[in-house]
């Protein structure tokens, strides 16, 4: 799978607060929430953002709430993957849960800036700056998620197991 | 191993677990909220389960925009009623009998120590108070556990905590919990187990005890856990619906780093705008007035938490500048509030008394900021717009800060007013 297009930047501890507001989850519609993505973090930022960019993101990105409506705002926004140097861990969970893309990587977290066009190989795990000619590698995924993206994300996981059962 | 691997391993039917793992294990309790729930109903109803795996052991708590705060909050606590009805659900908890979920569930006696809990929401991770292995997870990872009753885990590395030395007055769990926090940084125990130890946990009440646990995901953690003692179990006896066990680690467990602080030099202390571990004195923060106060949530909404703000307000008034709003957490720690006279010490004192309901913590309803109002408030985050437009701020304190702030109407310690 690769996943190519234009990266919007972000800073450190990039919060659930910040990429869903509360005062929007009296509904898990993915269209609703996508129109208020990033919102508190960047106030145009459901008008600039296009379907196929990118998140690019330093430490602790989808710190805080557990609502699976970050991932899935982020998602239906038509952003195809983020990219950072650590995610905390329920988000790092909801989003391979659902099926939006992360990476890992110290590396292109500090060396993309905002606009670069960048080409992600998922499966090596290598990101591709296109603007800056450079090539960063990814942290790799532990099987176990990668049998949960290979079997379409938890529920198609848990649904193949219970009828096997 | 430590506590947190002992229980892991036990759930997951193993002698021995070691950090880094990747385990599938039972769990005893899932929970999830009017936020959470309906994505969980949503995907539960994809994987063609007949029934969820215990009908017992699955709660739904409307909390969060309950008493119904508009038409599409209503729809979402439908959902959870419905699916309730629908499945049998035994622990669904409709509005009147509500409260907090974290604060709800063990006062009900439905954690108990050595438990494995799982919820969709966060702060799951208060229940470690008890000598439980507990943790937010998401909507989806619910969906998936209510239905086969297993839920993958990563065994965590471990990291210790120990705090010595007597607390100052007013000192408490909340205190401790934020310069923690301020010390470690928001992502200082990302991934990790936070095992809290030491003399002072040991004298700590299981509300302080509690209030530290809820915290631990605001410094990344996994979970926040304290080994269970006499005074876990002077407070699960006469409560707890199920047997439990009391799991302890062992002197060679293995912990990545430790941490060590002495209480007694620990201040009344402040998280400041916008993240828990920009910690400062609260004593140093007198210059920040403040438009609303408010007292409850998870975190600091049980009974000890609102006699001491009331102990603070009793006789006085809250500032002509500012708005007080108290919370009790539960239906219980409501009517205890009323018959010790404590409802009556906040009205006379000009204070909102509420319902339980998780309100204004997340910005849902009762008592919203708006741009450039600034609050003080006894919950656990502070991010931008986390308690209405996105130009407001929230400082984070304990309860009797909270109240001083509010006879003064800018942040000020206990001392200052009585
Ligand atoms: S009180 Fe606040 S932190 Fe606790 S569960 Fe409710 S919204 Fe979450």
């Amino acid at each position: 799978m690769k996943l190519k297009g234009k990266v919007w930047k972000f800073g450190d501890n990039i919060d659930t607060d910040a990429i869903i507001p509360a005062r929007y989850l009296n509904t898990s519609d993915p269209v609703e929430l996508a129109k208020h993505v990033m919102e508190d973090a960047d106030r145009d930022f459901p008008s600039k953002v296009k379907a196929g960019d990118l998140i690019i993101a330093d430490s602790n990105f989808g710190c805080g709430s557990s609502r699976e409506h970050a991932p899935i705002a982020i998602k239906a926004a038509g952003i195809q993957a983020v990219v950072a140097k650590s995610f905390a861990r329920i988000f790092y969970r909801n989003a391979f849960n659902i099926g939006l893309p992360i990476f890992e990587s110290d590396d292109a977290s500090t060396k993309i800036s905002q606009g670069d066009e960048i080409e992600i190989d998922a499966d090596a795990g290598v990101i591709k700056n296109i603007t800056k000619g450079e090539t960063y590698t990814a942290k790799p995924i532990p099987p176990f998620m990668q049998e949960l993206i290979f079997a379409g994300g938890l529920i198609e996981w848990t649904r193949k197991r219970i009828k096997a059962s | 191993m430590t506590i947190t691997e002992k229980i892991l391993a036990a759930h997951s039917g193993r002698d021995k677990v070691s950090a880094g793992e990747l385990i599938n294990a039972k769990v005893d309790l899932i929970l999830a909220n009017d936020i959470t729930a309906p994505i969980s109903i949503t995907e539960f109803k994809k994987i063609g389960a007949k029934t969820v795996f215990d009908k017992d052991r699955v709660a739904f708590i409307p909390d969060h925009f309950a008493p119904q705060k508009d038409i599409k909050a209503a729809e979402q606590c439908k959902m959870l009623r419905d699916f309730s009805r629908a499945y049998d659900l035994s622990l669904y908890f409709e509005v009147g009998r509500m409260g907090v979920e974290h604060a709800l569930l063990p006062e009900q006696g439905l954690v108990v120590p050595g438990d494995l809990v799982i919820g969709a929401d966060s702060h799951t991770c208060t229940y470690g108070a008890l000598g439980a292995f507990s943790t937010g997870v998401g909507s989806t990872d619910v969906a998936s556990a209510m239905a086969t009753g297993e839920c993958w885990f990563k065994v965590p590395e471990s990291m210790k905590f120990i705090y010595y030395g007597k607390l100052s007055k007013w000192v408490s769990g909340k205190d401790l919990i934020l310069h923690t926090i301020g010390d470690i940084g928001v992502d200082g125990a990302l991934y990790r187990a936070m095992e809290l130890e030491g003399e002072t946990i040991r004298s700590l009440s299981m509300s302080g005890r509690l209030t530290m646990c809820n915290m631990a995901i605001e410094a990344g953690g996994k979970n926040g856990i304290i080994v269970p003692d006499d005074i876990t179990e002077a407070y699960v006896k006469g409560r707890a619906k199920r047997p439990y066990k009391f799991y302890s680690s062992d002197s060679d467990a293995m912990y990545v780093d430790v941490k060590e602080y002495d209480c007694s030099r620990i201040p009344l202390t402040v998280s400041c705008p916008h993240l828990p571990s920009n910690t400062k004195p609260a004593a140093e923060l007198s210059n920040v007035s403040i438009d609303q106060v408010v007292v409850g949530s998870c975190t600091n909404g049980r009974i000890e938490d609102i006699r001491e703000a009331a102990e603070i307000i009793k006789g006085k008034k809250v500032s002509p500048n500012t708005r007080m709003i108290v919370i009790p957490a539960t239906q219980q720690i409501y009517l205890q509030c009323v018959k010790e006279g404590l409802a009556e010490i906040f009205v006379n004192a000009e204070a909102v008394f509420s319902t339980p309901t998780c309100g204004p913590c997340l910005g849902g309803h009762m008592g919203i900021l708006a741009k450039g109002e600034k609050a003080i408030a006894t919950t656990n985050r502070n991010f931008v717009g986390r308690m209405g437009d996105p130009g407001s701020e929230v400082y984070l304190s304990n309860p009797a800060v909270a109240a001083a702030s509010a006879i003064k109407g800018r942040i000020a310690v206990p001392d200052e007013v009585i």
